[in-house]
């Protein structure tokens, strides 16, 4: 048994170490935005300067807010249509292009990005060559390449979801009664909103966070956040990217808490309203 | 879906045991195109045809026009000319300047090189002078390298980590999952400009260093390998984690308890029972992290310098510097083919574990 405590022991040293080690250079960019230095090794002082330089950059807001619309529409469309893929993989054993769908959707994960980016580009280049279309490239070539990503990790997620969700609930919905909407509303739809949820944050995520692709497709006048982070941290050190940073973990801590409260508040009050008509079933 | 209702409405009520789920139902009727189709037409469309473009492209000569690339077939006098050129793919083994220069038979016609294969005369001049391995080439060794080192680094720390999430108190689990993937949900580039100003001269990893007496002068990791390295574990651990993690929290205790009750030893019941059994993360974890670290082009970038030439930088570069639009599509193109073997491992194994 003491072996066994200390072999626990060292397990539990090594995951303290290495979330350390993963939190360290996040925590060093933090106190940085705080810190009166333009040099990040030495403190000098508790100043709010660079918010203040960041807020009043114009080129940030402005790409912030086409990031923001860009990420939005994306993981919205692209939780619409990955639950479309999800219940056809998981409801239907066979249809046409089964298997090109389910090899469409796993490889973009692992896909690299300047490959993507690539390819896309030449896709919308074609695209102007026959149609004339897009003319330049911009918000709606960045939102349909957007889609494209993250629409196979939403599919993936909820294709895993809906795997769990037992078959002969939905049958007994029917068999009382409801129609095929209302039983897929009233009871699938609440099973897989977990999934649907949380791919929809991470589309959101994985659309803030691309700047690979969204050079590849974009044209002159659309620059995407993490376009202007990346033109500014290229060149060094840069305390309003520190600012923009400490806002970003505010609000992705705040989100990830208040999602979490949330999540547990549903799953608690589904599992009592599971529990109850159980009980009422009796 | 208004169409599937009538059906349902017509059939549902004691449709007797044959019926089917409804889910099924409504998609196996004609209506199921409805569901299918959007999706899978976007996939083909955003997805597979530029793919397909890309490897079109790829047999194209780079020409100063728009698009600037040469059409690959034309119609001409009630014939389909094929103007397929191997020139891009030629220059990915050989530096390509040389060799263009270097080379006295048009490769560019591939009809008049099959051509040239069955003619008695040897159309195809194969004694070139021998080039420089091209940049391509190297890049690609170099990412290779890169890659490798990066995923092993990345699974020696990721397995304990993993293994220590999935064997700590239930409820303790979830909070160490969350705190793996938080850094991931704040934005990638600004992680890796927080490594940037770690491993800078001045940086923390260099102040520590020196404080604890290890050094005296700082030592240069920022612009070397070294750094895009330690910058591809850092940003790929969770990659890493979050499969082994699933592996092994669903391993059951009783297979160690039965191993250990056998009279295994417990670091012979992990070699024996743990580490087989996690097989299927540890190949998941590793090809999440290793095939979009082949590929990366942020890290090397603003941790490399401009020594550390990556297979996904030279690609970057092609494309918006040189702007040769075939050539870069001939790099990805080689690229892929080279990933399909890893890609492939990682379906299998997802596609697997997703449908168990």
């Amino acid at each position: 048994m003491s072996k066994f405590l200390r072999k626990f022991d060292f397990l539990q040293v090594i995951l303290i170490l290495s979330l350390a080690l993963l939190y360290i250079p996040i925590i060093v960019m933090v106190v940085g935005s705080f810190n009166a230095s333009q040099l990040a090794n030495h403190w000098t002082g508790f100043t709010l300067e660079w918010f203040v330089k960041l807020f009043n950059d114009r080129r940030v807001l402005e790409a912030a807010l086409l990031s923001v619309e860009i990420a939005f529409l994306a993981s919205t469309i692209s939780v619409i249509l990955g639950t479309l893929i999800g219940i056809s993989l998981v409801r239907v054993p066979r249809f046409f292009g089964r298997l090109l769908l389910t090899t469409m959707i796993t490889a973009p994960l692992v896909m690299p990005d300047v490959i993507t980016g690539l390819c896309q580009a030449l896709l919308f280049n074609q695209t102007r060559v026959l149609f004339g279309w897009p003319t330049q490239g911009g918000f709606v070539t960045i939102l349909l390449a957007h889609i494209t990503f993250t629409m196979a990790y939403a599919a993936v997620t909820i294709q895993s979801r809906m795997l769990t969700v037992d078959r002969s609930l939905e049958d007994a919905a029917m068999d009382l009664g409801a129609g095929p909407v209302r039983a897929f509303v009233e009871i699938t739809l609440p099973i897989i909103a977990p999934a649907l949820f949380s791919s929809w944050l991470l589309g959101l995520t994985l659309s803030l966070d691309d700047v690979v692709i969204a050079s590849f497709v974009t044209g002159p006048g659309a620059t995407t956040l993490p376009m202007t982070i990346y033109s500014k941290v290229k060149l060094g050190v840069s305390p309003d990217m520190n600012a923009l940073a400490t806002i970003i973990l505010a609000i992705v801590g705040a989100g990830v808490i208040i999602s979490n409260i949330i999540m547990v508040r549903a799953e608690k009050q589904r599992q009592l309203d599971e529990s109850k008509a159980m009980a009422e079933a009796h | 879906m208004s169409d599937s209702t009538n059906t349902e409405a017509a059939t549902a009520p004691n449709s007797g045991a044959k019926k089917k789920n409804f889910l099924v139902r409504i998609i196996s009727n004609n209506s199921k195109w409805l569901m299918i189709a959007p999706p899978l037409y976007y996939m083909v469309f955003l997805f597979l045809i530029p793919f397909l473009l890309a490897l079109k492209i790829s047999f194209a000569d780079s020409i100063l026009a728009v698009p600037p690339f040469t059409a690959i077939y034309e119609y001409k006098d009630d014939h389909l000319l094929l103007n397929l050129s191997l020139l891009n793919f030629q220059a990915l083994g050989h530096d390509v300047v040389t060799y263009k220069n270097e080379l006295i038979y048009n490769f560019g016609n591939l009809v008049g090189w099959i051509g040239g294969l069955f003619s008695s005369a040897p159309a195809v001049v194969t004694e070139v002078v021998a080039p420089e391995p091209s940049q391509y080439l190297s890049a690609f060794v170099e990412s290779l390298r890169l890659a490798t080192i990066a995923t092993i680094v990345c699974l020696l720390i990721g397995y304990p980590v993993a293994y220590a999430i999935a064997r700590a108190p239930k409820s303790r689990q979830n909070i160490y999952i969350m705190l793996v993937i938080l850094p991931f949900w704040t934005s990638f580039l600004l992680r890796v400009y927080a490594l940037q100003g770690v491993l800078r001269d001045s940086g923390l990893l260099n102040q520590l260093l020196i404080f604890m007496g290890f050094i005296d002068e700082p030592i240069h990791i920022l612009q070397t390998s070294l750094a895009v390295q330690i910058g591809i574990a850092y940003s790929y651990a969770p990659f890493m984690v979050l499969p082994l993690y699933a592996t092994l929290q669903k391993l059951d205790p009783a297979l160690l308890e039965a191993a250990s009750d056998l009279g295994s030893r417990p670091f012979r019941a992990f070699l024996d029972v743990t580490l087989p059994l996690s097989m299927p993360g540890v190949i998941a974890g590793s090809m999440l992290t290793f095939i979009p670290a082949m590929g990366e082009y942020i890290i090397p970038d603003m941790l490399g310098g401009p020594g550390v030439q990556t297979i996904g930088r030279v690609l970057w570069d092609t494309f918006f510097n040189d702007r040769d639009w075939p050539m870069a599509a001939a790099v990805s193109i080689a690229f892929l083919l080279f990933l399909v073997v890893p890609i492939g491992i990682y379906q299998y194994y997802s596609i697997r574990e997703r449908e168990a």
